[in-house]
């Protein structure tokens, strides 16, 4: 008959990337209140990100951007019965202890908030909850990964409602995993030493042509097209950030982009989601913007 | 032989189910429309959000097809968010979330808590030579238990993987621990349905 075994442990790295492994094929959205949860929850989201201003807000706003009142987020812990992620600043490990405090299920080390270390970025072991970062390139998101990320997003250009960093950093990351791939021994060394990155995880990619974490796209998808055009691109996930909730009917819009996310290799269905959304965001050029929060990163 | 077995693929950990299905052999298709499921012989529903799932499984008009082939026993195995699914009744979910009543047990989502009370330990599984390690993700419990389940492993006093007829849950992952030994459970009770 069965019996019982009770030896466990908490914050593994297998545990915690298996939350980046659930969340696949879904979306994370941006939402400022309790009622936008709700919303996004309904819509059919895999998670929300508790944060006090969407990106397009704070680059309107200025100023330094930080983690959000623990009040906020917990009124909207209490609403939602999906994973809750919140956002601390690079390098801003006391955030970061105070997220954890609150219960987040995930913590995003984001380049949306006004950077607190332009060296350092969290030791992420030293947590029980998983981290997300943000990367440009696979550089970037292996030495994330080398801190303790569970899961990597592409960066894109947050706030601008544009996809073009979005998939630049898509294909900056996967084209490289593709050319590792066909790199031999030594030229591996080389890679390392270009990506600015360990050794071990370059030759992991080189044998298993995967990154080590699963890799989401964020940063600029304001429509159901760009949710898939994402997915196709290798992302297996979205964050959607303004494009819900600073278009013009956010809730339509919300459950468009969750089912072009899972459809998103059919066009007829991806037409059909489409359809009468009303206005997007308007978005921005990035000719147009001063700062990259892109950038933002090391 | 186990025919084409289906893995929903609507969202969640589907690609690591079909990896440890193909590694023993068996032919997959990814399930996201009705036309998808009428090719399969079997399904298995993966872990992921089930309030997502919910939600698409009746926006991808799968809900009803998928609820006629389960009433009609077609076989499946469902981990942590498809144990949910799978169940009779859910306690803690959202009052417009769907379970299709395919096996005799209540569950509770995210019963242990939030992600920092997520946790991996062994397990002893009827059926299985020594211990199975397992992966608890924001897990379901299972409250409640029919005469009729057959109940093949527990984590402390918690029931984590049974079996009605021909339908398998588990609420932990094993889709994650390059273990296919209760995949290979589910494989031979399809031979076996």
């Amino acid at each position: 008959m069965t019996t019982r075994k009770s030896t466990s442990a908490s914050g593994s790295m297998r545990v915690n990337r298996g939350l980046a492994e659930m969340l696949k094929g879904g979306v994370i959205m941006d939402v400022v209140n309790p009622e936008q949860a709700k919303i996004a929850e309904d819509a059919g989201a895999t998670a929300v990100m508790a944060l006090e201003r969407v990106p397009a807000d704070i680059r309107r706003d200025g100023g330094v951007a930080r983690m959000s009142d623990p009040e906020m987020i917990e009124g909207i812990k209490a609403v939602v019965t999906i994973p809750v992620m919140a956002k601390a600043r690079i390098g801003h490990f006391v955030e970061a202890q105070i997220l954890e405090a609150l219960g987040v299920d995930f913590i995003d080390e984001s380049e949306v908030l006004t950077p607190a270390d332009e060296t350092h970025h969290i030791d992420k072991f030293a947590f029980t909850a998983p981290f997300v970062c943000g990367a440009t390139n696979l550089g970037e998101a292996l030495r994330r990964i080398s801190e303790g990320a569970a899961l990597i997003r592409s960066k894109g250009e947050a706030g601008t409602g544009n996809v073009v960093e979005a998939v630049r950093h898509l294909r900056n990351i996967t084209g490289d995993i593709r050319r590792i791939t066909q790199a031999d021994a030594a030229e591996l060394f080389e890679w390392a030493k270009k990506l600015g990155a360990p050794l071990p995880l370059v030759q992991e990619i080189a044998e298993t042509g995967k990154l080590q974490v699963p890799l989401f796209c964020a940063g600029g998808i304001a429509t159901p097209a760009d949710a898939a055009l994402a997915m196709q691109l290798g992302a297996e996930a979205v964050f959607v950030g303004s494009g819900i909730f600073k278009s013009n009917d956010p809730a339509p819009r919300a459950k468009a982009i969750v089912e072009a996310t899972t459809h998103f290799r059919d066009p007829h269905i991806l037409a059909k989601v489409s359809r009468n959304l009303g206005a997007p965001m308007t978005g921005i050029g990035m000719d147009q913007i001063n700062e990259r929060y892109a950038e933002r990163g090391w | 032989m186990s025919g084409v077995v289906g893995v929903l693929a609507l969202q969640g950990a589907f690609e690591s189910h079909e990896t440890v299905l193909r590694g023993l052999g068996c032919a997959t298709q990814q399930v996201r429309t009705p036309d998808d499921l009428a090719k399969v012989n079997s399904l298995v529903i993966p872990g992921g959000e089930s309030t997502t799932m919910s939600h698409l499984l009746l926006t991808s008009g799968l809900f009803d097809p998928l609820k006629e082939r389960l009433v009609d026993r077609l076989p499946v195995f469902g981990t942590c968010a498809g144990m949910i699914l799978l169940a009779s009744h859910i306690e803690d979910g959202r009052p417009d979330q769907r379970c299709f009543s395919a096996i005799d047990i209540d569950v509770r989502r995210n019963a242990y808590g939030r992600q920092i009370d997520s946790f991996e330990t062994d397990l002893d599984v009827q059926g299985i030579d020594g211990d199975f390690h397992a992966v608890f993700i924001r897990a379901p419990q299972v409250v409640r238990y029919g005469p009729g389940v057959h109940i093949l492993a527990r984590h402390d006093d918690d029931v984590v993987l049974a079996r009605e007829g021909a339908v398998l849950v588990a609420s932990f992952h094993p889709e994650l621990t390059h273990d296919d030994r209760i995949h290979r459970l589910f494989i031979e009770m399809l031979l076996e349905v």
